[in-house]
């Protein structure tokens, strides 16, 4: 397996009026290509900082993130952020125009995504006529304009009812894995963590250190609603259910 | 054409019905001031000499329109409201648009903003008719000091109001500052923009009656004060009266651009 992005000792520190917060404190780890992982823990422990943090969004008080040459990251935010003013095409086309890439064989490739992903027919329309579900598979469609390797999904299914959120899942899951890009979501979720990732990192409370790592071994590796109801679902979610209640 | 049901054509009759019957009594309600004003000129209720009446104030009209004062003083007035208009909007969005980009500046000039803003500009009146002269320069100044801030204001408030999600997703992408401006800021601020330009017009055409009262020698504003110089009410009351209408006018332009 080919490792395409390396997290090396990652530390962020927060300032405000009233004190410093040691939001991260140590963070390593490895990507490797193809991978889908999960990032879990409690609420406030800085999930979402380490991917503001690889999205560049953030600098990291110290540490190192080495990324493979010529590989890039495309970042999606649990709000679907879709302009309301711009058609569902426009909005995918946002990227690819701040990046200066708007040309026709690229168009014709987000065309060509939301074709395939069932938005065809809702290309022309706005945002607020597409339903919470179409709007995050819309969201995911602008990330993936811009032919990204690594995609950051922070919490791209809690702003969603929980059905919607099992099938979007799916959704998720399928259109990443069938355009072959390696993934690191951060969750709350537990369920949603093992049904979905390859290997999930199991954070500790503030100041956050990678507490425990896992390897996700089911029997019939399938779609993420099918995956809840593997033999070793119910094994993962007791033990990371543990590792996350644990008094440190 | 579309075939429609009974029950539509019902619906789209009952609705043109309502319209109609809120335009008559938008009707009603001037014809009987008007009538009701006559009565009481006309019987000696109210003194005619103070109060006039809408008779003499059709003959003063008349009178206006016949040797082409009217015209002259109504187009003095409205390329002024104009001309004013034109430079505050243009102005307003620019400033704010320079304070957006540097917040420091805006930190900075936020309690002078708020000073300038809410200063009651006739106070000024004086100044600018020494420092400008008494002339369509003083007045446009005049009615851009009263419009202009809170145009800026209300413009850089909509422009900080962005969701912090659509930045952020810009941003993700790697977007300069102007280009954020260009295709998030500004795009998402155009409706408030636009409601903050219909109180721009309505603020110019306040300031410019206002400078023409204070220094002009044309102008609707200028007739109001001529009027009440000779004590020829009838001039006053029939100009406030084109005013109205004036402000009726611009109302519905502002609707139509919308």
């Amino acid at each position: 397996m080919k490792k395409i992005l390396e997290v090396s000792n990652l530390k962020k520190i927060y300032y405000t009026e009233k004190e410093e917060v040691l939001s991260l404190k140590d963070i390593s780890f490895n990507v490797n290509e193809g991978e889908f992982i999960s990032i879990i823990g409690p609420s406030g422990c800085g999930k979402s900082t380490i991917l503001s943090i690889l999205g560049g969004l953030l600098t990291p008080t110290s540490g190192n993130i080495a990324l493979l040459n010529h590989y890039k990251i495309s970042y999606m935010l649990q709000d679907d952020a879709l302009l309301p003013f711009c058609t569902i095409l426009d909005n995918c086309l946002l990227g690819l125009k701040i990046e200066g890439k708007l040309n026709k064989k690229n168009k014709d490739y987000v065309i060509h995504l939301l074709n395939t992903y069932g938005l065809g027919d809702f290309m022309n329309q706005y945002p607020e006529n597409l339903s919470g579900g179409m709007r995050q598979r819309a969201a995911l469609i602008r990330t993936l304009a811009v032919k990204p390797d690594l995609l950051l999904l922070d919490e791209p299914m809690s702003a969603l009812d929980y059905q919607s959120r099992l099938s979007i899942g799916d959704d998720l899951y399928r259109i990443i894995k069938e355009e072959g890009k390696t993934a690191i979501m951060v969750t709350h979720d537990i369920g949603e963590a093992i049904s979905m990732s390859d290997r999930i990192l199991v954070l500790s409370k503030r100041p956050a250190i990678v507490k425990k790592e896992y390897d996700i071994v089911l029997e019939n590796k399938s779609t993420p609603i099918q995956n809840r109801s593997d033999k070793n679902f119910s094994n993962y979610f007791q033990k990371i259910w543990g590792d996350l209640n644990e008094k440190n | 054409m579309k075939k429609i049901s009974l029950e539509q054509e019902q619906f789209l009759l009952e609705k043109k019905r309502k319209k109609r019957i809120i335009y008559f009594f938008q009707f009603f309600i001037i014809a009987v001031f008007l009538l009701l004003w006559q009565f009481c000129s006309s019987n000696g209720f109210i003194n005619s000499f103070l109060f006039s009446s809408p008779s003499k104030m059709l003959v003063t009209i008349h009178g206006l329109v016949i040797d082409g004062e009217l015209y002259s003083h109504m187009m003095i007035t409205l390329w002024e409201i104009f001309i004013s208009f034109i430079i505050s909007s243009f102005l307003a969005i620019f400033i704010a648009a320079i304070l957006w980009w540097f917040p420091n500046l805006a930190k900075v000039t936020d309690p002078y903003l708020t000073i300038l803003n809410s200063l009651p500009k006739v106070a000024l009146g004086p100044l600018i008719i020494i420092w400008l002269g008494a002339g369509t320069f003083s007045i446009i100044f005049m009615s851009l000091l009263i419009s202009v801030f809170v145009s800026i204001l209300t413009i850089y408030h909509g422009f900080l109001n962005v969701s912090n999600s659509y930045i952020i997703m810009a941003k993700s992408f790697g977007a300069s500052k102007w280009q954020l401006f260009q295709y998030v800021i500004f795009p998402y601020n155009r409706g408030n923009i636009l409601s903050a330009l219909k109180v721009n017009i309505s603020m110019n055409f306040i300031g410019v009656i206002m400078g023409e009262l204070l220094v002009s020698k044309k102008g609707i504003g200028y007739l109001i004060m001529y009027g009440s110089q000779v004590f020829n009410l009838d001039l006053v009351i029939s100009c406030v009266f084109l005013l109205g209408i004036v402000s009726y006018l611009l109302y519905c332009i502002i609707q139509k651009i919308k």
